[in-house]
Order: C-alpha cells, then sequence, then structure tokens
C-alpha cells in the first residue's frame, strides 16, 4: 500500500518538476501514438469503408485477415519490423532501424487492421437502405458513402480510440525496432519496462500513471466529440 | 411528351427468380398511378427499377422519350435526379429538419441562399414552416414522414415513387396524410406512381390503379374498373370481392344472362353463351340484407336468395354477415342495419342483390 501512495506521489512529481528527461519521454510518446494514429486512420478508414460498401473478389479473405491482425501480438509486429528495417534487412537502406520513424512504421502496423475493422463495422451497422434513400434523392455513389460515414461517424470515432489505444499501450514492437535509447527512441512503455528491470518499481509505476493519465484525457475528449456526434 | 414513364417487357431477376415481368405499363403526365399488390408481388422491386435505383435485367424503359434503362454512372444519375422515391420508412439523416431537407440540393451543390428558400417553402408545403432546427430525433412518425415528403418535393422531381409511405402510421395519422399527398401531387402536377397492398389507400391517391400479382400487372384502370370488374380471380380476392362462384351459363331472359350455380340461377348483364362455364363475382358491399317474409316484395334487385345465418364478424363500425343458401353468400353490413334486422346466427334471412352488381371474371 505504501509503495502504491509513493508511487502517485512520484507520479505527480514527475509532473511538476518539469524533468526534460521526463517531458521528452512523455512527448515523443505522444508524437509518435499522434502520427501513428493518423497515418493509421488514413489507411485504415478507407479500407474498413471499402470492405463495408464495395462486393469484390477476395473481399470476405481480406475481412478475415482484418479481423486476425486487430488481435496481432505487438512482440510478432516487432520482430519482423526489425527483419525488414534492420540494415541487413530489405529495407536497409533506410536506416530507420532504431530510429523514431521505425516505431511509427510498426506501430501504423498494428493501428490500421484495429481502425479498418472497427470501421467496417460500424458501416455495416449502418442501415443500407439509408444509401439507397441517399441516392434517390440524387446523391452519387461516393456521395452516398459520404453520408453513410456521417451516419456511423460515432462508430468511426470509436475506431480510431482503438487505434490509439492499440498504439499507445504496445510495448513490444516500439522496444525491439526503437532499442529504447535515451533521449531518442525511449517513450513510457519502453521507460517502464526499463525502470522495472532496474528495480525502480515505484517510478514505473509512476510513469504508469502518467501514461494512464495521458490515456484517459484523450480517451475522455474523444468520447465527448462521440457523444456530441452521437446526439446530433 | 405525354407520358412520363413507360416500359414495355421490363423483367428483374434475382439469382435466376423472376421477381418482376411487366408486360406494359405508362404514367401519363400530372398522373397518379396506384400499384396495389400483396405482399411479395414485387412492388417495391417494381419502384427500384422504374427509379433507376436498379437494373432491370431485360425489357425497355422510358423516362420523357428517351430510353434509360442501360444509362450507367453520370448519366444513370443525370436522369435519376429527376425522380426521387419516398420510402415506408422515412430514413431522415441524423441532424435537423432543415438539413435533411437541404440533403437533395447540396448533392446537386445548389448555392446555399437557394437552397434555405427553397427548403423553407417545401416546410410550409407540408406544414411543417415551425420545425426547421429541430432535430430529426425529437419527430413523431407523422412528422418525421411529412420532412421525407418535404425533402422530395424540395428537389422539384418530375417523377416521384412511394413505396408504401404510409404504411407505418397509424390510422389517423395515414388518412390524414393520404389527402394531404394526393392534394400536394394535384397542385404540383407531380407525376407519381405509389404502391400499397391497402384497397382503400389505392382509390383514396391514386388516379389509376395497376393490379401486380406475383410480379405481372393483371389489371390497370380508374378503381371503378378494379374493384368491380376485376379480371383475374386472386385480383378479385385482393381487392375485396370475396363471393367468388364457378357456373355455368344456361340462358338469356329480358336482356339478362343466368348462370346457375350450384343449383341456383342468378342473373347478370353479360354477352356469354349458352353452356360456357364462368367465374362470377360479387362484392359484399352489394349484398343487401332484407328479413325472409319481405323476400317478395317487389325490388329492382333482379337476385334473391335466402340462406340461414352461419357467421357474424364485428369489423369496428360495420359488420360481416355470411349466409349459406346453399352455397356461402358474405354480406357487409352497418352494425346499426344488425341490429335494426335483428341478425343472428342460425336465423334464415333474405338477400338481395343487382344483376349489375355481378361480374363474370
Amino acid at each position: 500500500m505504501t509503495s502504491i501512495i509513493n508511487s502517485f506521489k512520484e507520479a505527480f512529481l514527475l509532473l511538476v518538476r518539469f524533468d526534460p528527461e521526463v517531458y521528452r519521454i512523455i512527448w515523443l510518446t505522444l508524437e509518435i501514438t499522434a502520427v501513428a494514429t493518423a497515418i493509421g486512420a488514413v489507411i485504415g478508414i478507407p479500407i474498413g469503408v471499402a470492405l463495408a460498401e464495395y462486393r469484390f473478389r477476395g473481399r470476405h479473405f481480406i475481412l478475415t485477415i482484418v479481423h486476425s491482425l486487430m488481435g496481432m501480438p505487438a512482440v510478432v509486429v516487432g520482430a519482423l519490423g526489425f527483419m525488414v528495417l534492420a540494415r541487413s534487412g530489405p529495407l536497409g537502406a533506410l536506416k530507420l532501424i532504431y530510429d523514431p520513424a521505425a516505431m511509427v512504421v510498426v506501430q501504423v502496423v498494428l493501428a490500421v487492421p484495429l481502425i479498418a475493422g472497427f470501421t467496417h463495422a460500424s458501416m455495416a451497422g449502418v442501415d443500407p437502405r439509408l444509401g439507397l434513400q441517399a441516392m434517390s434523392l440524387g446523391a452519387t455513389r461516393l456521395q452516398s458513402i459520404r453520408t453513410k460515414m456521417r451516419e456511423a461517424r460515432a462508430g468511426i470515432m470509436a475506431a480510431l480510440i482503438a487505434g490509439f489505444g492499440g498504439v499507445i499501450s504496445k510495448v513490444g514492437a516500439v522496444m525491439i525496432v526503437g532499442g529504447n535509447i535515451k533521449g531518442q527512441t525511449r517513450v513510457l512503455t519502453t521507460d517502464i519496462v526499463q525502470q522495472m528491470r532496474q528495480g525502480n518499481f515505484e517510478l514505473a509505476v509512476a510513469e504508469g500513471m502518467v501514461l494512464m493519465l495521458i490515456v484517459v484525457v484523450i480517451t475522455v475528449v474523444f468520447t465527448r466529440i462521440v457523444e456530441r456526434s452521437g446526439r446530433a | 411528351m405525354n407520358k412520363v414513364i413507360e416500359a414495355s417487357g421490363l423483367s428483374k431477376s434475382y439469382d435466376g427468380n423472376l421477381v418482376l415481368d411487366i408486360q406494359e405499363l405508362s404514367v401519363e403526365r400530372g398522373e397518379t398511378l396506384a400499384v396495389l399488390g400483396p405482399s411479395g408481388a414485387g412492388k417495391s422491386v417494381l419502384l427500384r427499377v422504374l427509379s433507376l435505383l436498379e437494373p432491370a435485367t431485360s425489357g425497355k424503359l422510358l423516362f420523357l422519350g428517351d430510353e434509360v434503362q442501360d444509362l450507367k454512372g453520370r448519366e444513370r444519375v443525370e436522369v435519376s435526379r429527376r425522380m426521387v422515391m419516398l420510402f415506408q420508412d422515412p430514413y431522415l439523416f441524423r441532424g435537423t429538419v432543415l438539413q435533411n431537407v437541404c440533403y437533395g440540393l447540396k448533392v446537386r451543390r445548389l448555392k446555399e441562399g437557394e437552397t434555405k428558400g427553397r427548403a423553407a417553402a417545401a416546410l410550409r408545403t407540408v406544414g411543417l414552416e415551425e420545425f426547421e432546427e429541430r432535430s430529426v430525433r425529437t419527430l413523431s412518425g407523422g412528422e418525421a414522414q411529412r420532412v421525407a415528403l418535404a425533402r422530395a418535393l424540395v428537389i422539384e422531381p418530375e417523377a416521384m415513387f412511394l413505396d408504401e409511405p404510409f404504411a407505418s402510421l397509424d390510422r389517423l395519422n395515414r388518412s390524414g396524410l393520404q389527402v394531404e399527398v394526393r392534394r400536394i401531387l394535384e397542385d404540383s402536377g407531380i407525376t407519381a406512381i405509389f404502391v400499397t397492398h391497402d384497397q382503400e389507400e389505392a382509390a383514396r391517391v391514386g388516379d389509376r390503379i395497376a393490379v401486380l400479382e406475383v410480379g405481372r400487372v393483371t389489371q390497370a384502370g380508374t378503381p371503378e374498373e378494379v374493384f368491380y370488374r376485376p379480371a383475374t380471380e386472386s385480383a378479385a380476392r385482393f381487392v375485396g370481392m370475396e363471393n367468388i362462384y364457378s357456373g355455368t351459363v344456361t340462358g338469356a331472359r329480358e336482356g339478362l344472362t343466368r348462370v346457375e350455380v350450384q343449383g341456383v340461377i342468378l342473373e347478370l348483364v353479360s354477352d356469354r353463351s349458352v353452356g360456357e362455364a364462368v367465374t362470377v363475382g360479387l362484392r359484399p358491399e352489394d349484398v343487401t340484407l332484407v328479413p325472409e317474409r319481405e323476400l317478395d316484395s317487389r325490388s329492382s334487385s333482379r337476385n334473391a336468395l335466402v340462406g340461414e345465418v352461419v357467421g357474424i364478424e364485428l369489423m369496428g363500425p360495420t359488420v360481416r354477415v355470411t349466409v349459406n343458401c346453399p352455397f356461402p353468400v358474405v354480406s357487409l353490413i352497418t352494425r346499426r342495419s344488425m341490429d335494426e334486422l335483428y341478425v343472428t346466427v342460425g336465423e334464415n334471412v333474405g338477400l338481395r342483390f343487382k344483376a349489375t352488381a355481378l361480374h363474370i371474371i
């Protein structure tokens, strides 16, 4: 119990001390998460929409792949990412390994199936006759799809929350391709692992609380937006 | 150009199953055609094909004289934007009433100033001028359907398709909206096709009625023609001609044809030949009940039968009485008449109906 209370105190102090190292870690965490979620949305939302709106050969197979990848272990993505991005790998010439860019790449690979899968589910949940109604009022196919996306916007926002949550919480992938290098590729999750290994349990838990605080704040903001969309 | 829509040899199949087979169907400019048929007859499919929301499998479809059945892409959109469909469920989009009514104008990229003006006028037409900023979630069923109607009217379509738009409403709202839609269509001169399974609705809203059975139009004509001279036995049953009998023409007398039905001679107006097997129909509303003792008194009704009351069914303000004489004859009378005549099960009663009320199907 004392440890937990001390962890709370430590978490508070971490934030109010404005330690540059701590804030560098927090900023990198937010930066990588935001970029990965944004890229994941740009790729994942159209995939989800296409799977819901179009019938084509291989659609069922792709949908199965998307659903399977939603539960993909982060360490597997990290290991595969390392093999591809390492100096000896096919994309080694890009020199991304142990760089924040490599962390973004693997986080995008984790985010896309989550965002695509939930977007597909939201779009599939919209009454298909709504699209017919839109077209009967003169909408083109694309306009009708945009209309359905507006109807499903609460679900699509939830897809983004899921993507964000998946990206910020997973440690395995970013640890492997980022290397957890101090001042360069260290983020909250990798630093927590580092502190646990060094026996700094209270600090590790404190950083975990900071991470939770970030997740809660961003999730609350997203949820408010979702609720407002649902009420409109 | 008087005909707005013309279909010939138009068919639609799903996975090899033929669900629509329209040999000929047309709608004149400004006319409201009611397509009447039971569930599963293909009414909704017909509307979707005519409004270009679904392609026909084969056949020809003309819109204002131009062939449109094979149009695709942008060309199809340009033509279909001159039509609009109203569904049974209004399918209002999230947002306000005004946003919904403006939808059709927005997808046509009209300027905001013009869209708001036209939307306001459309809402006035349907009696919802105060509802612009209301969220659609707060609307009742009747209000939602009026918003859908305003949303359709605002784009000034040349043809409107209505797919049982009143079916989800309660009786009071339904009859009120039927009258209003009829008035709006007449005032605006919009050509309309609406489908329904309700005969009263078809008669109330339609200028002409087409009967659709198993994907085929079996009859098209005025409400008088369809309800009193149905072309097929199934159509006759569907439009409420409950009394249908098989008989044989036995002769003619004083301009009337005599048909024998289970030993009873009925007199009707027709030109059929002696010995011909016929099917005769009679609407329950045309059967008058009289006390048995008054059956022989003078009347203009050529047919007079006596029989035993075997069934009485209360249907709101009317009563459905079944009399065996010896074949069952159904009569529709008012509750007051039932009380005045002391109609009870097991009692004998007289039936009268005119020669002109009988129809050979």
